[in-house]
């Protein structure tokens, strides 16, 4: 199967995958961080381990962006 | 890192800006130079946090790669504090992959550094200016 990930080709060997799996493979290390769309659509959290993915679908995935001057080191 | 005198100067004036909040966006790479600049609502809308949209985030990561730039870095002011990351920059630091840009506004003194911060560690990257039209 091969897909796009972030805009980048990505391919299993597996006929079947999850998103869940595919962020996985994709080495994030906090999947709870992330934000998930699955051709353009958002992923729920609790979905992302039921979601299965198909030939051609596009993920992309970006990470919680936050922080801030407080508690300054 | 290098990084376009434009791009530097537009930094600082989102920053100015927004203060007293802080800002907050992504910078884009081309050709190895930090040569893009995505600005973004910063949700919290608050003068010591920063969050960004999702929406948002999708939307210039799909820009940056429309012009054939990648979003390698981070960035958000410190309108009153020094350009180095805080306790609580350091526990959301949730993207290794990323340089964490910073600003600071802080006693009328303008200071833009960079940072990698992986596994609680912060590890500086100097950044260096210049000025090339092609860019």
């Amino acid at each position: 199967m091969t897909l796009k990930v972030n805009g980048k080709v990505f391919t299993a060997a597996e006929a079947a995958l999850t998103v869940a799996e595919v962020l996985q493979r994709s080495s994030v290390a906090n999947p709870e961080m992330v934000a998930v769309q699955l051709n353009g659509e958002f992923v729920a959290k609790e979905k992302l381990a039921q979601t299965p993915v198909a030939q051609d679908d596009e993920v992309d995935f970006i990470y919680f962006m936050g922080g801030g001057a407080k508690r300054d080191i | 890192m290098r990084i376009t005198g434009d791009i530097q100067e537009r930094l600082l004036a989102h920053a100015r800006r927004e203060a007293p909040l802080e800002a907050c966006g992504y910078l884009a790479v081309k050709d190895g130079v930090l040569a893009g600049i995505h600005e973004l609502t910063n949700c919290d809308k608050s003068p010591e946090h920063f969050s960004f949209d999702p929406r948002e985030q999708f939307a210039a990561t799909r820009e940056a790669r429309a012009k054939g730039t990648s979003l390698e870095a981070v960035y958000h002011s410190h309108p009153a504090s020094p350009a180095r990351p805080s306790a609580e920059d350091i526990r959301l630091a949730y993207d290794a992959g990323k340089l964490y840009v910073i600003v600071s506004l802080a006693d009328g003194h303008e200071d833009v550094r960079a940072f990698w911060i992986k596994n609680g560690q912060v590890t500086e990257e100097t950044l260096e200016v210049v000025h090339d039209d092609r860019l």
